[in-house]
């Protein structure tokens, strides 16, 4: 009877065991999943009828908006999930940074094009400025002048005299 | 010799001046065509009395399937945009039912919009309120953009020809709706 007893004693620690194993291996597994969180939502969506984002609007449709948002939230979906929703009921203009899709890629390549030309005319500019530099250093290389002579002081002086009135 | 020697000091003091120029347009263009493209595909918007009034599709707001302004041609429409969080809604829908009843059929009909709104919402709405009128969902609002409403509740009132008869852009109320729509309809007391 004893040893049988131990046997099962043992059986359930291993059980317990590897319950234990599973419950710790499991929260990185859900860890995985972005958690969504209600004011980082409301920062990148719109209320479409105020025309700001959500989390400054106080319309009845975004205090609607942001309780949809929280119900989505407790229903355990990602942020992404739960932009897909939004654009499903609102449209796209929900989204307060525009998928890079079509006309609206504008908004993301201008900025990086206008960028990228600014860049290069800097470029252009510095390369331009160090080539002007380098030419004034050619023509500092002569001595720099230590003004006239005494000779020519002198002449300079006799000269000027003739003309004192 | 001298020609030739001004010649390449002419292109040489011209051509980076010019392509710089060039370039400077193009980039100043660039930007206004992309100001101008994105104002002109908001494009301008609203109907007028007599004008046709815009009927593209709309999923239904209960059930699948999608219907238009356009399904209704032949006969008087009240268009009425609303959304659930809209309180004036709530005010003006027992009276858009009540002349529904009265006057709905196959010559007239109320055709409910609801715009900008979440489709459980304005699905309760409807059963809340009990409305048998017909309801579709513009959930972007760009049909009421192309209607020109400022907001909701706005209510048109479609001829049989898709033409604007009648607009308010405010709640209906019994004593409006006897006193400006009925006349219009079939049967009225115009």
């Amino acid at each position: 009877m004893r040893p049988r007893a131990g046997l099962g004693a043992r059986l359930s620690a291993v059980v317990l065991a590897l319950v234990s194993v599973a419950a710790l291996a499991a929260p990185p597994a859900l860890a995985a999943q972005p958690q969504a969180s209600q004011t980082q939502i409301e920062a990148e969506v719109m209320c479409p009828v105020c025309g700001t984002l959500l989390q400054l609007a106080e319309s009845p449709q975004a205090q609607r908006e942001k309780a949809f948002v929280r119900r989505l939230i407790r229903e355990g979906r990602t942020e992404q999930q739960i932009k897909d929703v939004l654009v499903a009921e609102y449209g796209e203009a929900v989204l307060a940074l525009p998928k890079g899709k079509g006309f609206n890629l504008s908004a993301y390549l201008v900025p990086a094009i206008a960028f990228a030309i600014a860049l290069v005319a800097l470029g252009f500019g510095v390369a331009r400025w160090r080539r002007a530099g380098d030419h004034r250093d050619d023509g500092d290389s002569q001595p720099p002048s230590q003004g006239p002579s005494p000779e020519d002081s002198e002449r300079l002086d006799a000269d000027l005299a003739r003309y004192d009135l | 010799m001298a020609r030739g020697c001004r010649g390449r000091l002419g292109s040489n003091l011209q051509r980076p001046v010019s392509f710089r120029s060039a370039i400077a347009v193009l980039a100043v263009l660039a930007v206004v065509g992309l100001l101008t493209f994105g104002l002109l595909s908001k494009g301008s918007s609203g109907v007028a009395l007599g004008e046709v009034a815009p009927d593209g599709p709309l999923p239904q707001l209960e059930g699948g399937g999608s219907g238009s302004l356009a399904d209704y041609r032949g006969r008087w429409v009240l268009v009425n945009f609303w959304a659930s969080w809209c309180v004036p809604c709530r005010q003006e829908a027992p009276e858009l039912e009540e002349f529904q009843r009265q006057h709905g059929g196959p010559r007239f009909t109320v055709l409910g919009i609801d715009s900008r709104d979440l489709t459980d919402d304005g699905r309760k709405f409807v059963r809340d309120y009990g409305l048998s009128y017909p309801q579709l969902r513009d959930g972007n609002g760009d049909t009421a953009h192309a209607f020109g409403t400022t907001g909701v509740p706005e209510n048109f009132l479609i001829g049989p020809d898709g033409k604007v008869r009648l607009l308010l852009r405010g709640p209906v109320d019994a004593e409006y709706l006897e006193r400006y729509v009925a006349p219009q309809l079939p049967g009225g007391r115009s």
